[in-house]
């Protein structure tokens, strides 16, 4: 099967900055793939560069195996939610919904029908009348994704689509667009800087540092098995132990990464340490723990005996748990 | 260690401590100078104009008869006066669409590309025409489009003369000179409005953000589209807010028509003459209120035409 999207060997460098570095991306046809990383790691240019806006200093861009170097973004069958949704504030809902197809010369009443269609399809129905400015961010936000899906794109861009809403309405999105991007069966790209968004809608995601991808996979891969201490670390905030420690509790002697969730507290353990914070979480509790110069946390289900600041403890895990990464950063 | 509450240290502590309790009262200080000078010498003069147009002259002894009568303004619609407001009236159309036309690149790529020192070269190219007097850069524009003025001149050498004399030998627009003919009114009065509407086109396309064109060409717009749909209606209220500059400066200029052009007369050279020589101040005042009544048309059908929805 043809691709989706194909990056090989994509950089894109504004003078001396190296936005993107050397990418080289698969993403499969239907698929709901991540961008994840931290701002300024060349996530939200990868996404340019797949909508057009963007062009690649060197390297080669296919959608579904057509090289589109050289085709500008309006001829590209991708369309993209906006960040901040850009909807036009003259149009009403109607029309900025109804914009791409207006461009594409079809008539009035056809565009409007199809407009109303999309509008409903995202549980808008009725609101064709007003202004963006009369409408929340949530309403806002299926604007743009009904306008952006009303010209039936083949790739569908989403650069931070929850980034403005509040947690609660993120959450309620995050499943809406799952459950849309299943019944749609188109390919969805989206940007995000949350790692938690990420893992729970993505089937495959990128995490990208400093202009490169740092590694690629399905989420259970990247959580239990990051590739690189930057990886362990961004994505959902993994201790990453240093080879001595590593060592020390009973794991060979490299870079290793161990979730807080598999961390137990015990009386006594090969390594000790006094308790230097503890966070509530509400679900649980996370206990920091000083082992040496490394900083240990550990997440204690709710219910379980707490230790004291000050206190010494132990920590025990189920060895499976210790993932080893070797010597990559 | 200090209390709770710090002792006034003077005068500006207390004064600010009183503005705190009692907002409007700053809030009147600073808009009472400009409300009374709006209200007393604009408004009140504006209205005193109106009222002398309501009046008449007495033909015979050239005295002013204060008896409100519409006679003044039947006076308009004479021949020769009806021509002045017309020819004004085309004349302040032509130079609003050149200067639209003129200003929309420069204003667009002020906006769009324009960064640091460009920025600043760019307000002050447009600037520094207004620093110098307006009648010296009129009679400038006389001499450059004076017969052996540098325009001719370089059209001679490259020998497109007949470019100017075809443009002179149309109807309407003769003169022995560009500087004798209505193009060259026009040319100067495109010269020197065109600040006033480069500016708030600036103004209002840098509001415009980068995001909403990009959606618009992710949406499958050509530029031309984009520029029709988004960029247009979206600057459209700057461009009226430019085109109010132009369009009643030019209705209101006595100086230019007077100096180049063929001595045609437009409004305000009409209301110079009838309130100076000719000493007839209805008239005059008469005159004066077409160029307001002319703005409020165009206003409304701008707002009708939804130039302001964007605001």
């Amino acid at each position: 099967m043809t691709p989706a999207v194909e990056f090989r060997a994509v950089s894109r460098h504004f003078g001396p900055v190296k936005a993107v570095d050397g990418v080289d991306l698969t993403i499969a046809e239907g698929a709901f793939f991540a961008m994840l990383g931290p701002s300024g790691s060349g996530k939200t240019t990868c996404l340019r560069l797949i909508s057009g806006f963007e062009q690649p200093s060197s390297g080669q861009i296919r959608i579904f195996g057509e090289d589109v170097s050289a085709v500008p973004p309006h001829l590209r069958n991708v369309n993209t939610v906006f960040q901040d949704y850009a909807l036009f504030p003259h149009l009403n809902v109607r029309d900025n919904v109804a914009y791409g197809l207006m461009v594409k010369g079809m008539g009035r009443a056809q565009r409007h029908a199809q407009a109303e269609e999309m509008l409903a399809l995202v549980k808008l129905d009725g609101y064709g009348d007003r202004k963006p400015a009369q409408l929340s961010g949530g309403q806002r936000q299926r604007v743009a994704l009904a306008r952006a899906l009303v010209n039936k794109p083949r790739v569908l861009l989403l650069d931070e689509p929850l980034g403005a809403l509040d947690l609660k309405l993120r959450e309620a999105m995050q499943d809406e667009l799952k459950a849309l991007q299943a019944r749609l069966g188109l390919t969805f790209v989206f940007v995000t800087h949350d790692q938690h968004e990420a893992l729970s809608m993505a089937d495959h995601l990128a995490v990208f540092n400093e202009g490169r991808i740092a590694q690629i996979g399905t989420p259970q891969d990247i959580y239990d098995r990051p590739a690189t201490r930057f990886v362990a670390d961004f994505v959902g905030s993994s201790n990453v132990l240093p080879p001595a420690l590593t060592r020390a509790l009973g794991g060979p002697e490299a870079w290793a990464s161990l979730r807080p969730e598999a961390v137990r507290l015990a009386a006594t353990g090969p390594v000790s340490g006094p308790v230097t914070a503890l966070r509530y979480l509400g679900a649980g509790t996370r206990v920091a723990l000083r082992l040496g110069e490394t900083e240990v946390a550990a997440l204690i289900p709710a219910g379980q005996p707490l230790p004291a600041e000050g206190e010494t403890a132990a920590i025990t895990f189920d060895p499976a748990a210790l993932h080893v990464m070797g010597g990559a950063k | 260690m200090s209390g709770a509450v710090l002792s006034p240290r003077g005068p500006a502590d207390r004064l600010t401590g009183l503005f705190w309790r009692k907002p409007w009262l700053l809030l009147l200080l600073l808009i009472a100078p400009p409300l009374l000078w709006l209200g007393v010498v604009y408004l009140g003069s504006l209205a005193a104009l109106l009222l002398q147009s309501f009046y008449a002259i007495d033909e015979f002894s050239g005295v002013v008869v204060p008896e409100f009568t519409l006679k003044t303004y039947a006076e308009l619609f004479r021949a020769q006066n009806l021509d002045i407001i017309l020819r004004t009236v085309w004349m302040a159309a032509a130079v609003t669409l050149a200067c639209a036309v003129l200003a929309f690149p420069i204003a667009y790529y002020a906006a769009r590309y324009a960064k640091g020192h460009w920025k600043a070269a760019f307000y002050l190219g447009v600037m520094l025409p207004l620093w110098s007097s307006y009648l010296v850069k009129v009679y400038a524009w006389k001499l450059i489009l004076a017969k052996e003025g540098i325009l001719g001149w370089a059209a001679e050498r490259t020998h497109t003369s007949f470019v100017i004399d075809g443009l002179l030998s149309v109807p309407g627009l003769q003169g022995s000179s560009l500087s004798t003919s209505p193009i060259g009114t026009f040319l100067v009065f495109v010269y020197v409005w065109l600040p006033y509407m480069i500016l708030p086109m600036q103004a209002a396309l840098e509001r415009v953000p980068t995001a909403m064109l990009e959606a618009s060409a992710d949406l499958g717009a050509t530029s031309a589209q984009t520029f029709r749909s988004v960029i247009l209606p979206l600057a459209l209220p700057g461009v009226i807010a430019g085109s109010i500059f132009t369009f009643s400066l030019t209705l209101g200029d006595y100086i230019i028509p007077q100096i180049v052009g063929n001595s045609a007369n437009f409004i305000g050279m009409a209301v110079y003459q009838l309130q100076g020589t000719a000493g007839n101040i209805p008239l005059a005042a008469a005159f004066a209120v077409v160029p307001i009544l002319i703005m409020l048309v165009y206003l409304w059908l701008a707002k009708r035409a939804g130039a302001f929805d964007a605001l």
